[in-house]
């Protein structure tokens, strides 16, 4: 069977897209890996969603869902490996036998968090190294741990750990935030924080867990250790790989899907929404943006080549 | 619920009755409910623990009603998946993985 649209991704792009969808009547299948609401999942406190009061993400994401259930979005549990494209439409390859295929699709299989690479991360990860404040925070109760990154993730979560732990060392390679003004203001001022302005993690240390974090100034390259028992990464995003899009799409140097203005990519009947895109802004409210546009593109999309199927009859 | 009848529930209480002492190798996956990957999972272990019944005994344990045994075998991140034999940690993956992941780690034992 063929549906009209698939969408990759149950985060707010993908959640929105079929939102939109549904309400157009388009026969749209959404297929999600596991829990709705993405990356948001891992957020403590959503403050900035227009209209909504502070949310824990994953309420908001639960709230998103059964939203877009209401209009009548068909969810599916799969893990989605390879996309393929042919001549009437979509392939879409998951880790087991099944196969599902569309007219067209929507990306919106979202980000992760970038790993650093230095030593010790991987070798510590789930034993002090984390990238999820949220779920791992209260085993840091009164300890004292890094946080690395700059921007408004590393910044949020920073002010939310202190919750926990005695004191969290915030470790950022320049010498200003990058975080919006409020949450910077609030980490300032917040006395269990501690900030190392221009310095960058060397490597984590510790054998059975973590134990420290060696740092260094990029101005006059001394080293530090800090004794800490959890070291958190915020340092980025990167768009979550998928087999057979590099031959579907045009992305950027960091591999994030390049669209138009309306979300289509290169492959006609291809579109792409949210933290996927190439973009300057992943948020929640950007995310749900794309989504709605690519479920609009998508439609016009379905509509058009309708018409193209079939000619309609010349009236006598 | 058919699958949830071979999931066990285990807590500090009875984790060395329960896991330590088991026959079988155990699968421990610990979680809480603030944690969103930890829900991502829950419905694979689910369907592992009817999947492997009478081989390996799999165990849910709240973290945040039951705070020694974790600090025990150092958990410092959730989900944490350890597997157990014969009272010892044979194996442990520490966030949310596919389902074959977790088999790979299962079929070890």
């Amino acid at each position: 069977m063929r549906r009209d649209l698939i969408i990759l991704g149950g985060g707010p792009a993908g959640l929105t897209a079929g939102m939109y969808a549904s309400r157009a009547r388009i026969d749209t299948l959404l297929l999600e890996k596991g829990l709705s609401g993405g990356q948001i999942n891992n957020t403590a406190m959503v403050e900035n969603y227009p209209g909504v009061e502070p949310i824990s993400g994953a309420e908001l994401g639960a709230l998103m869902e059964k939203q877009a259930l209401n209009f009548g979005v068909n969810i599916e549990r799969v893990h989605v490996k390879a996309v393929f494209h042919g001549s009437e439409g979509f392939e879409v390859a998951t880790d087991s036998e099944a196969r599902y295929y569309s007219r067209t699709l929507i990306l919106a299989q979202g980000a992760s968090p970038v790993k650093l690479g230095i030593p010790g991360e991987e070798r510590l990860g789930g034993i002090g190294v984390s990238y999820c404040a949220v779920c791992d925070g209260p085993f840091f109760h009164d300890q004292d741990i890094a946080v690395v990154g700059g921007g408004d993730s590393a910044v949020e979560e920073s002010v939310y750990l202190t919750r926990f732990a005695k004191s969290v060392h915030l470790i950022h390679r320049r010498d200003e935030l990058r975080a919006v003004k409020e949450l910077q203001e609030i980490a300032i001022n917040e006395p269990r924080i501690h900030i190392h302005w221009s310095t960058v993690p060397v490597e984590v240390l510790g054998t059975t867990g973590v134990e420290g974090l060696k740092i260094r100034s990029v101005k006059d390259g001394s080293e530090d250790v800090l004794p800490v028992y959890g070291v958190f990464f915020y340092v980025g995003l990167l768009p979550n790989p998928l087999e057979g899009l590099n031959a579907l799409v045009h992305t950027d140097d960091r591999g994030f899907i390049i669209t138009d203005a309306n979300m289509a990519c290169i492959t006609p009947g291809l579109f792409a929404a949210g933290d996927v895109r190439a973009k300057t802004l992943r948020q929640i409210s950007t995310a749900v943006g794309d989504g709605a546009a690519a479920a609009y593109s998508a439609q016009q999309f379905l509509e058009k080549q309708c018409l193209t199927a079939v000619p309609r009859t010349a009236t006598q | 619920m058919g699958e949830s009848e071979h999931l066990h529930v285990v807590g500090d209480g009875d984790f060395d009755e329960e896991i330590l002492k088991s026959d079988v190798p155990a699968l421990v996956d610990f979680w809480a409910a603030w944690c969103g990957p930890c829900r991502m999972v829950a419905p694979v272990i689910e369907e592992l623990a009817a999947e492997y019944a009478g081989k390996i005994k799999v165990a849910k344990f709240n973290v945040e009603e039951n705070k020694e045994t974790p600090t025990r075998y150092g958990v410092r991140g959730i989900p944490t998946l350890m597997l157990f034999k014969n009272g010892q940690v044979v194996d442990q993956i520490v966030g949310a993985v596919p389902k074959g992941r977790i088999k790979e780690l299962l079929d070890k034992a």
